[in-house]
């Protein structure tokens, strides 16, 4: 009886692993594939396998510079969420306060403004600082939807670990700032793991806010893919190889946190 | 019971500087353009709730809402049940776990215009791996000429981009589940249906809100993804809420119009949510056991 629900759960993750797989191994297969073989030939693999995709990449500065400028923005707005969310999310785990469910929901709600009009005002706040075209601005203006994320995610697991210990450490004559730093954090390494993931991801993939923001100096891949349309149609082979670049990075983040995914967290309060 | 503490509101001061500098800036700006009629930068003229009243009574905007609703409601009943699903099949330890974790987290770290691409190419029926496959079954699939088959492209497309996050947000939530529990389950013979909905599903309570509350407001706002695919076509049919609203405000110029929509927008995403949020809680603490939180 278990033997066989076993394989049931087994058959079902494989169906679903094809199903996830295949359209990253379509875009694989073309980014081995010429422009003409992609457009004129259905194939499992490519006839003519060509680097050649590879190589515009690695060899044109507007290529891989692209990738540099996302890797220094998602670096600086993932430790900045990490960095304001752990406290915050320590008061709304520890403490009842004037509102607090209130801003905790109130958080939430900037992850709920949609994109197309707020560019405007985005690009103007920035101008106006003179941000414009830097890391720290995409960095900053992602902060309003990894932050509540991180507040939310943080919070979850801080409530998992019992308040005893909290107090155990003041007994003992911690001070806060020590026992944040040595005792608490440690715990809730796997949270802060998970929070990390998500927190990279979710700027690593954000397309409009981090085109708005940038021209030059700190254009992300995101928005150098959009412009492989040119006067011969789109460069699908080149789009293609830049897609399977834009999944490395993260997958050695997730490898790095697989485990803290995999120890697990319950939610407490929300 | 949690004490209170007034100070605590120190500890949460940067991440509220963190997001007003970065949200209530942008909203302010947003509020004062969607009661101007803006003629040209210099020229702008005070016209009150205008276009409130004029968004409101918009037949197309009316469709793209309906629209909206099904397809958020239709993302929601598959990825949740779907994610939970795949969440309870993955394997708990091992290299295996390992493996299946990167391959299923794959699909979200590609960037969503990517994402509108891959499925371009890969829902053609010529060169197309998914189309192909159709067409040798018969079917006369083309994601560019039928109505129907463009918005199951395109769920099917969100459902492959984003189910990973509701299966690993539930992974987490189910690995954190002690064993005494499931040791107290076979003692008392309780049959895996049981086991779910009595242990796994309480436990899994708060990860499925934010996974929940997440996938609804994304797929509320989703805009890349059908925008490279289908282009909101053909017709109307994939033109949701923001593209709408980008034809509007970028298209044709109407920053007064298109912010009083966004506004509107902002509202009805927030008060789902805000129904969404309460009604989880409600359905949470009613089976929860006294004692606890």
């Amino acid at each position: 009886m278990d033997e066989r629900r076993w394989k049931k759960r087994s058959v079902f993750l494989l169906l679903y692993l094809v199903f996830a797989i295949l359209p990253v191994y379509w875009m694989v297969n073309m980014s081995f594939k010429t422009n003409e073989e992609i457009l004129s030939l259905f194939s499992f693999w490519p006839r003519d396998f060509t680097w050649d995709n590879y190589r515009v990449i690695f060899t044109d500065a507007s290529w891989y510079s692209g990738y540099i400028n996302s890797m220094i923005y998602v670096a600086i707005n993932t430790v900045i969420s990490l960095l304001v969310a752990l406290p915050a999310a320590y008061a709304f785990s520890r403490y009842r306060f004037l509102g607090d469910k209130h801003v905790f929901f109130w958080l939430l709600t900037n992850r709920m403004t949609p994109p197309a009009v707020f560019l405007l005002p985005f690009f103007q706040l920035y101008t106006t600082l003179g941000l414009m075209d830097t890391h720290l601005a995409v960095a900053l203006a992602h902060l309003v939807f990894n932050v509540p994320l991180a507040v939310w995610i943080l919070e979850g697991f801080m409530s998992g670990i019992p308040r005893e210990i909290d107090e155990t450490a003041y007994i003992d004559g911690y001070s806060f700032p020590r026992f944040f730093l040595t005792i608490f954090i440690p715990l809730i390494k796997a949270g802060v793991g998970v929070a990390a993931f998500f927190c990279f991801m979710f700027s690593w993939v954000e397309l409009l806010m981090a085109r708005t923001l940038t021209s030059v100096n700190a254009k992300p891949i995101v928005a150098v893919m959009t412009r492989t349309v040119s006067a011969s149609g789109m460069d699908w082979g080149v789009l293609a190889a830049a897609g399977v670049l834009t999944i490395v990075p993260g997958a050695i983040v997730i490898w790095f946190v697989r485990h803290y995914i995999a120890k697990g967290f319950a939610m407490g309060r929300v | 019971m949690k004490p209170v503490n007034q100070k605590a509101w120190l500890l949460i001061l940067p991440v509220i500087v963190c997001v007003a500098f970065s949200a209530i800036l942008p909203l302010m700006t947003v509020v004062n353009y969607s009661v101007q009629d803006i003629i040209s930068p210099e020229r702008r003229v005070f016209v009150g709730t205008e276009w409130f009243k004029s968004v409101m009574r918009d037949d197309d905007l009316q469709g793209a809402l309906l629209r909206q609703i099904g397809f958020s409601l239709s993302v929601l009943l598959v990825e949740i049940p779907l994610g939970i699903l795949l969440a309870l099949s993955m394997p708990a330890s091992g290299w295996k776990a390992s493996a299946v974790l990167v391959l299923v987290a794959i699909s979200l770290l590609i960037p969503w215009n990517v994402v509108g691409t891959i499925w371009q190419i890969y829902g053609r029926a010529d060169i197309g791996l998914l189309g192909a496959s159709l067409a040798r079954l018969g079917f006369d699939y083309s994601y560019t000429g039928n109505a129907t088959h463009a918005w199951l492209t395109v769920l099917l497309m969100d459902v492959w981009h984003w189910t990973p996050l509701v299966a690993l947000l539930c992974y987490a939530g189910l690995r954190a589940i002690p064993d005494a529990y499931y040791q107290a389950a076979s003692i008392d013979g309780a049959s895996k249906l049981a086991v779910f909905r009595f242990i796994q599903l309480p436990k899994l309570r708060g990860v499925l809100m934010i996974a929940v509350l997440l996938r609804f407001m994304d797929s509320f706002m989703i805009y890349t993804e059908p925008f490279v695919l289908t282009g909101g076509g053909p017709g109307n049919a994939t033109t949701f809420l923001s593209q709408y609203l980008t034809q509007k405000a970028v298209g044709q110029f109407d920053l007064g119009p298109a912010a009083a929509f966004s506004l509107i927008y902002f509202l009805i995403i927030l008060l789902l949510c805000f129904i969404l949020y309460n009604w989880m809680q409600r359905v949470g603490t009613a089976d929860k056991e006294p004692g606890h939180g």
